[in-house]
């Protein structure tokens, strides 16, 4: 380990209140849920901070509810509870297939939704999934809440809308209609950050979303809007190959991720195609 | 800080970011749970954590507080799992056998061999190939009494 723990600070709400509060106080403070990404800076000794804001004893933030047609997943909800969850199973099955392959069984066990919107790598494996399906970010401060659409709560590279007093309390998620659909691509089916990954919802107008192909998780709109108007899938293809900017990196190359962007849209048509 | 640690309670004094894996090993001196990579890839630090799968390098202390933690040394080397990756040679360098045995005792009696392979995609090991970790968990008849832990029980 390159850093040394006893150095860094925790400090540990019982309740939401009391966590907005020490974050309106101290705006430093970096929130902490299932550490599954926070302790890889640890190891590498690249950790952006040393004082912590412990979300670990929020159970409220840690359940999944549906009302009013909108399916509600508090940031805390782990990878292997929304596998198991019936409402997400039911409403969102592309993030159960999305939650089944991010990690093995001990990082589902651990890492969080939350955390894996807050944390912002263009790689995160549930992004596109809540980028398709059209989600809402729910953010919370002592002065209030507020609700982002998540195709704007990015702003750049591991930048985003959230402000440093603000948590993620919950996503919200509209009734899909459509046959929906994730792929990941990386170097094995298991522990693999995705060279890509892509969901879609194949509805009158489908929704595209992809990831590791950018700073950010790509929506794909221009290539939505000509498959919605009868492009053919070649011409969509090609299109979306514009639409993305990838680059070569340890994982794979801008070249390959392009072509392999493409083929996915292919799949996800065919995949989709009502017989 | 208090906890059950292999089915007895204890209280123990850590810094709260110290990982869950350097106070197994250092406080508690249960060096049967092994650093691999030390950032979640290999699971060779694999401990159940009120029975679920967790890799130690990624718990910060202060979240062991209140819940029961097994490691390798809480099967007290009579676990019919231990001797059966002996018999199938399911062990040669060993560091990912305590974190591989884990892993498996959390997916509940007799798991298919499909399951076996899902719930191993935590787990690498880079000298058996993983067959005769397949061979080692299947032989074991999972419906003797404690011959495999029980499912956790975490639904939403």
């Amino acid at each position: 380990v390159r850093t040394a723990t006893n150095t860094l600070e925790l400090r540990q709400p019982r309740s939401l209140n009391e966590a907005l509060g020490l974050l309106r106080d101290d705006p430093a403070l970096i929130p902490l849920a299932g550490c599954t990404d926070l302790y890889v800076s640890v190891n590498f000794g690249t950790l952006g901070g040393s004082r912590f804001l412990d979300l670990g004893s929020l159970a409220a933030l840690r359940r999944v509810s549906v009302t009013n047609d909108l399916l509600v997943i508090g940031a805390l909800t782990t990878y292997t509870e929304i596998i198991r969850s019936r409402h997400v199973r039911k409403l969102l099955p592309m993030l159960v297939e999305a939650a089944r392959q991010i990690g093995g069984p001990q990082i589902q066990n651990r890492g969080t939704i939350g955390g894996n919107i807050a944390n912002a790598s263009p790689a995160g494996d549930s992004l596109p999934v809540l980028s398709a399906a059209d989600a809402i970010v729910v953010l919370r401060s002592v002065a209030g809440e507020r609700r982002v659409p998540f195709t704007e709560f990015y702003t750049g590279y591991r930048a985003s809308v959230r402000k440093p007093d603000e948590l993620i309390v919950a996503v919200e998620i509209p009734r899909q209609s459509g046959a929906q659909w994730f792929r990941k691509v990386g170097t094995r089916a298991a522990q693999a950050i995705s060279k890509v990954v892509m969901a879609g919802v194949r509805d009158q107008r489908p929704r595209i979303a992809i990831g590791s192909v950018g700073p950010t998780i790509v929506r794909a709109t221009k290539t939505e809007a000509a498959l919605a108007d009868g492009a053919s899938i070649d011409d969509a293809a090609r299109l979306l190959g514009d639409e993305i900017h990838p680059i070569d990196d340890a994982r794979s190359t801008a070249d390959y991720r392009r072509a392999v962007t493409m083929n996915l849209l292919r799949r996800f048509w065919s995949d989709t195609q009502a017989r | 800080m208090k906890l059950t640690l292999n089915g007895a309670p204890i209280d123990v004094d850590a810094h709260p970011m110290k990982r869950l894996l350097d106070v197994l090993r250092e406080e508690c001196g249960l060096t049967g749970t092994k650093e691999g990579c030390g950032e979640g890839e290999c699971g060779a630090c694999t401990v159940l954590v009120d029975g679920a799968a967790v890799c130690a390098c990624l718990v910060p202390w202060a979240h062991a507080e209140g819940t029961t933690v097994t490691t390798i040394e809480g099967l007290e080397d009579s676990h019919p799992l231990q001797q059966a990756f002996m018999d199938h040679v399911g062990a040669q360098c060993g560091i990912c056998t305590p974190g591989m045995i884990l892993a498996v005792i959390a997916l509940g009696p007799d798991p298919s061999l499909a399951k076996i392979k899902e719930g191993l995609t935590g787990n690498l090991c880079r000298c058996t190939g993983y067959e005769a970790i397949y061979r080692a968990i299947q032989s074991v008849d999972g419906s003797r009494p404690s011959a495999l832990g029980s499912r956790p029980s975490r639904n939403t």
